[in-house]
């Protein structure tokens, strides 16, 4: 009988599964011992149908989401593991089993090294400097000031513009020799840091981590944003009354209750910079001489436009392990401790 | 917060007046509105120039870059909003972003409920399947689903990528969503069962409204993912009837390259949509992700 409740309220505390439920001590507080059999087995009955039905409900909820998921995410990933043996061009019937030939090629070739580089630089500065940068910002937002909700507006403005806008725009600021960026620098009398922001080997990186800083800020901003507005204001009103200066108690109150925030963002952040694409490919396809290459723009030129769709799956492969490694290391030691996620931090 | 102890409610009873907050921050305000200053322009910069451009004209443009328009043209964007291809692009775009949105978010909330609050054998691992998707850019799948909507007959259709952008959407949503559902205390539940819900009663008519910001975030997100979306419908679409509006404006900007400013007339239009949707969205977002239970 308790093993059988057992099962129903289970372990953890989030199932409810608000029977009547019959602790010994009700049952020898209520009723006489004779009418025990007859409520037991109505219970059972009860407690039966109630299992059939918790289980419809699961499949009706879960199922449509599992479908498409696995449809449309889990089944192509899985042919793209599938191909990345086979030497392919997608079209025809004829497919070569080659073993990990792709893969071997790939971890050869300096063009896929240099990508992943690539991949790694603009993840650590986006380390370096989006980080502190989006949560300054974030403060800044969070304080009273004139225009706060205009200034809000402005700094999110373009992370919702499409990256096919951004790039398209900052293609044409960016042109040389009369762009709309050197000119500026030209007037101002810095002519001196006039480049050809797109065309040059060694510029061409650190011009995309602008664009892409340009672009992707305002995520990090609403993210600590929503992070700060959940520190309850009596934290630092105690911290203050304690006597702390504004930067102690920025220092020792509000940002260690950030970490959870933090955490989520360095993983989202790391994450989008291995899967850099789109601006990246149009503003420059991944050149000039591959020297923007990332491991999409090459996996994408490879199997699209080379139809080298074998090779491009191995390449898809390689990524999806890198991602999937950094984030079970990730996982293991830095979201340990709020898997929960940042975001319910900020609701209890 | 729900959990309201009584002091607490006291003071929401009273509502006392606001005290006028931390006056002794007034040495560091000059230096915030300095700070504001800078944001603003770092980012308004770019689009003030493609707005302003638009009223240029390309010879204009051409002998002064960073110049103000002389005379203000209005052609560029008259142009562009007669021509009936920026209509279909934005027609193309809004429905996609619908569709997907919808599926996403409604699919989305009802597993997230299931793996918030029931418990079952696989529950984590489940949970743990759909998390793997958000290690998945699109490119990773995007010529295998080529083939599949090949195989389905979805190519040049635009719910073929609006059904896998829903499915692509689909993590991120449960991952923001999960523990937010997790959060309500489970009195309620137990509150609402007492009453005569059925759980999935209790989900909809509680759990839900209580987590409408929540749901307006991820909502949010998942428009503004597809919205933006470039890859699969380069693949997907090669007639420009089905373009959506990032591709719009790519192809617009190499068929017209020479003509820079009807391009900086058709970049500031496109842009139009996707602000003005922020806007109306913005104060939701940020309140959404942290007044949760206060309602």
């Amino acid at each position: 009988m308790r093993k059988r409740t057992a099962t129903v309220t289970s372990s953890k505390a989030e199932h409810r599964v608000s029977l009547p439920v019959v602790s010994p001590a009700d049952r020898a507080a209520s009723r006489s011992a004779r009418r025990l059999p007859n409520l037991r087995s109505k219970l059972r009955r009860l407690h039966k149908k109630l299992r059939l039905r918790t289980k419809l409900e699961l499949v009706v909820l879960i199922g449509p989401a599992l479908l498409l998921f696995v449809g449309f995410v889990l089944v192509p990933v899985g042919l793209a593991a599938y191909h990345s043996f086979y030497d392919w061009n997608g079209y025809s019937y004829v497919t070569r089993y080659v073993g990990l030939r792709n893969y071997g090629e790939a971890l050869e070739t300096s063009v896929f090294r240099g990508a992943v580089l690539h991949n790694l630089i603009l993840a650590g500065l986006a380390l370096i400097f989006q980080l502190p940068l989006s949560i300054a910002t974030a403060f800044l937002l969070n304080r009273k000031l004139r225009g706060q909700t205009f200034l809000r507006l402005i700094a999110f403005a373009p992370y919702v513009l499409s990256e096919a806008t951004t790039a398209v725009v900052w293609m044409l600021m960016l042109q040389t020799p009369n762009g709309f960026v050197n000119s500026v620098l030209k007037s101002l009398g810095l002519g001196g840091l006039i480049h050809d922001w797109l065309g040059s080997v060694d510029m061409v990186l650190y011009t995309m981590f602008a664009v892409i800083t340009w672009k992707y800020i305002g995520f990090g901003i609403i993210l600590f944003l929503a992070g700060l507005q959940g520190i309850p204001t009596d934290l630092e009103e105690a911290a203050a009354l304690d006597g702390a200066s504004t930067a102690q108690s920025v220092r020792h109150v509000t940002l260690p209750l950030l970490g959870p925030t933090v955490r989520i963002w360095i993983f989202l952040s790391i994450i989008g910079s291995f899967q850099l694409f789109d601006i990246v490919y149009i503003m420059t396809s991944g050149g000039p001489g591959h020297a923007s290459e990332t491991m999409v723009t090459y996996l994408i030129s490879e199997g699209i436009d080379n139809t080298r769709f074998g090779y491009g799956s191995a390449v898809a492969v390689l990524l999806f392990m890198f991602c999937f490694v950094f984030a079970l290391i990730y996982q293991r030691f830095a979201l340990r401790r709020d898997t929960a996620g940042a975001l319910t931090g900020m609701v209890t | 917060m729900v959990a309201t102890t009584p002091p607490q409610a006291l003071r929401l009873l009273h509502k006392p007046p606001r005290r006028p907050r931390r006056p002794r921050l007034s040495l560091g305000t000059p230096i915030s509105y300095l700070a504001a200053v800078l944001v603003v322009g770092i980012t308004l910069v770019p689009i003030l120039y493609v707005v302003i451009g638009g009223f240029r004209t390309s010879a204009q443009i051409n002998s002064s870059p960073a110049g103000l328009p002389h005379p203000w043209v209005l052609s560029n964007y008259t142009n562009v909003l007669t021509s009936s291809s920026f209509w279909h692009f934005v027609g193309n775009s809004v429905f996609i972003a619908v569709v997907s949105t919808g599926l996403a978010v409604v699919l989305g909330a009802m597993a997230a409920f299931a793996l918030a609050r029931y418990a079952f054998r696989g529950r984590e691992f489940f949970f743990a399947l759909f998390m793997i998707g958000l290690l998945f850019p699109a490119g990773v799948a995007v010529l295998p689903l080529y083939l599949l909507l090949r195989q389905i007959g979805l190519l040049e259709n635009l719910l073929g990528v609006a059904i896998p952008e829903a499915a692509f959407a689909l993590p991120i949503t449960i991952f923001i969503l999960r523990p937010f559902l997790r959060a309500v205390p489970g009195e309620l539940e137990d509150a609402a069962v007492v009453d005569g819900a059925s759980r999935l009663g209790f989900f909809r008519r509680i759990l839900l409204p209580l987590s409408r910001p929540a749901i307006t975030t991820v909502a949010i997100l998942a428009f503004v993912t597809s919205w933006n979306s470039y890859l699969l419908p380069l693949v997907v679409f090669t007639n420009p009837q089905h373009y959506t509006l990032p591709l719009g404006v790519w192809s617009f900007q190499s068929t017209h390259s020479v003509n820079t400013a009807i391009v900086l007339a058709f970049a500031a239009l496109s842009m139009v949509p996707a602000l003005a949707f922020f806007m109306l969205a913005e104060r939701r977002i940020v309140g959404g992700l942290t007044g949760a239970l206060k309602g």
